[in-house]
């Protein structure tokens, strides 16, 4: 019996991440969750720019690779003129919560039926370990030496809280890769995500708090200690909008 | 609508788009231009299309990208700020291979500007629209009627060379009404080639497609930039458009396009009344730019003056086009004026050698 295997929507090639990213494992949810509900035919996803930029490589469904921080609004066009396909961005923190805030923001209030995958390690990877706005107030990155001075550099975003603000979105939900339990969590919130665009509820969004040993400067094992003693603790993980809850969690 | 109708040059240009099979338009309020807008949001929902009014002139364009990605024709329009923003998603369609329509209702800058007729994107619309190696096919009408003609024309092109065009028209063509016949709209409809590469899901019966325009090894990037550039000759070979006004026995040629090229025509007859010898070579494409026509000119005629809304941004297109062989004369006006035919014909006078 086999008890693991790839999933059918995940292409048989290696992934380009380095050791200890959690790049791969989300991949695999999302894959997990295009098999479990049998849409990879009518599934396209959208690539962002940043670390995960070949994603259109990693995924057997039709996809398109997107500007940097456009992917929302590439996927408005397309979930648009195919409303019955199944329309997912995949987006890095720099990609989704800086350059395309704007269009996050508004694909979120428009109510887009998309699903959004957004990753959270509060730095830019691809580029080498810049200042992302996600990273923590302290945080010492390339671009932020002396550490992220909330004064001059600005504070954090924390977009599920805020996009759970706007009528648009069905669902947003703040889950780690950290650990075993968490990955569980995370495997069941983004099925979800993509349940709720089957079911035509609006816009889904997935923050998934991940690691960068590279740039963070970490063993993959210190990273993952990281993520639990410095990133959850800041960003609170749980659900901030469900539309089928009676009223919101947190 | 059958028969001739009065109508602005946006609204004409929507109309046309609509029956040219475009029933997706995204874009972002900005005169002078809105019409258009607003003809598509009024209309498009009545044809079981989609008119959406996106948070900014980048989200407009890549909601152009997305729809155009997944096989279907779509538009947008701007005017000349907006078209700056549109830059990027310009490129990534180019360097995606994806077909869509671009227009661009020029009015004055640089940076905010004004908001009467200009024609300062010349250099923009047939250089550089976004970053890389790129061209678009670009048309510029002079009347309603011929908005509504190159609409067909330029979905055509972009569909077969899979390559975003632009119509390159003005303040004054998107505002002013003209009669115009919508008969003509499908005049010269061709076959396009299916759009195999479209992702709009497998379902299983094919492999994935991927629209990209990322290639990180030099050598893939070198090789895609190489084949669009055998498509961007085949548009140079096929897809040159031009009109010729009493240019046989011209001793004075004038090039000029779009609205201008409506004044000039008129300070064309008033000169040929002086018995000033004087014809005109109007660019309907201004890429790919009729060279030969302009070189055949140079054989015959002995002087040429462009007459554009701007600093002279076609000259050296049509000194490369001579190769040089005949003295180039410039007049424009800019940052939204107009020249009045007088103006013209005083310019003609003076290169005539003789009183103004």
């Amino acid at each position: 019996m086999v008890v693991f295997d790839r999933p059918k929507s995940l292409s048989p090639v290696p992934f380009h991440y380095c050791p200890g990213c959690t790049h791969g494992i989300v991949h695999r949810l999302v894959a997990e969750a295009i098999d479990a509900l049998g849409i990879e035919g009518k599934t396209i996803g959208i690539a962002p720019v940043g670390c995960s930029v070949f994603a259109y490589n990693y995924f057997e469904c039709d996809m398109i690779e997107a500007a940097h921080g456009r992917a929302p609004a590439v996927a408005t066009g397309v979930k648009r003129t195919h409303p019955d396909n199944i329309v997912f961005t995949y987006q890095g923190d720099g990609d989704l919560a800086a350059i395309g805030t704007a269009e996050t923001v508004h694909a979120s209030a428009r109510g887009e039926n998309i699903t959004i995958i957004f990753i959270n390690n509060a730095i830019y990877g691809m580029t080498g370990g810049q200042m992302a706005p996600t990273s923590l107030p302290g945080q010492v990155t390339t671009t932020s030496p002396y550490g992220r001075d909330v004064n001059i550099q600005g504070n954090p975003i924390h977009i599920c809280e805020m996009l759970s603000t706007l009528d648009g979105v069905a669902y947003a939900e703040r889950v780690a890769v950290n650990n075993p339990k968490n990955v569980l969590k995370a495997k069941k919130a983004i099925q979800k995500a993509f349940q709720n665009q089957i079911d035509k509820k609006g816009l889904s969004i997935v923050e998934v708090v991940s690691t960068c040993p590279t740039n963070w400067g970490m063993t993959p094992a210190e990273a993952l200690k990281w993520v639990d003693e410095k990133m959850i603790p800041f960003y609170p993980l749980g659900v901030y909008k469900d539309v089928d809850a009676k009223g919101d969690a947190q | 609508m059958s028969g001739k109708v009065l109508m602005k040059g946006n609204e004409a240009l929507a109309e046309a788009a609509i029956r040219n099979g475009c029933i997706h338009f995204f874009g972002y309020p900005i005169t002078p231009q809105t019409e258009l807008a607003e003809y598509m949001a009024k209309r498009l929902p009545k044809v079981g299309g989609l008119c959406l009014q996106a948070e900014s002139e980048i989200a407009a364009i890549n909601m152009v990208l997305g729809a155009a990605a997944s096989g279907v024709r779509a538009m947008t329009s701007s005017s000349s700020p907006g078209i700056s923003l549109k830059s990027e998603g310009i490129s990534y369609m180019v360097g995606s291979d994806l077909p869509c329509l671009i227009c661009n209702v020029q009015r004055g800058g640089p940076g905010l500007g004004g908001i009467q007729p200009s024609q300062q994107d010349y250099y923009q619309a047939t250089k550089a629209n976004g970053h890389g190696d790129l061209h678009l096919f670009v048309v510029a009408p002079a009347s309603v009627q011929e908005m509504v003609t190159l609409v067909g024309r330029a979905f055509d092109v972009a569909d077969t060379y899979r390559t975003p065009a632009m119509i390159l028209a003005d303040g004054a063509l998107g505002q002013m009404m003209e009669p115009v016949d919508f008969d003509t709209a499908l005049a010269g409809k061709r076959e396009v080639p299916e759009k195999t590469w479209a992702t709009c899901g497998h379902e299983g019966k094919r492999k994935k497609n991927i629209i990209n325009s990322l290639f990180i090894n030099p050598d893939e990037l070198e090789k895609s930039v190489l084949e669009r550039e055998e498509r961007y000759k085949l548009i140079e070979k096929n897809e040159v458009l031009w009109e010729e006004y009493l240019v046989d026995d011209a001793d004075i040629v004038i090039v000029s396009y779009g609205i201008s090229a409506r004044i000039c025509k008129s300070a064309i007859e008033m000169a040929r009344a002086e018995g000033i010898k004087v014809g005109m070579i109007r660019p309907i494409t201004l890429w790919p730019y009729p060279k030969a026509a302009l070189a055949k000119a140079a054989n015959t005629a002995s002087k040429f003056l462009v007459v554009e809304l701007n600093m002279g941004q076609m000259v050296d297109d049509v000194k490369v086009a001579i190769d040089c062989r005949r003295p180039v004369s410039f007049f424009g006006r800019t940052g939204g004026m107009l020249p009045t035919a007088d103006d013209v014909l005083a310019e003609i006078r003076k290169l005539n050698g003789g009183k103004q």
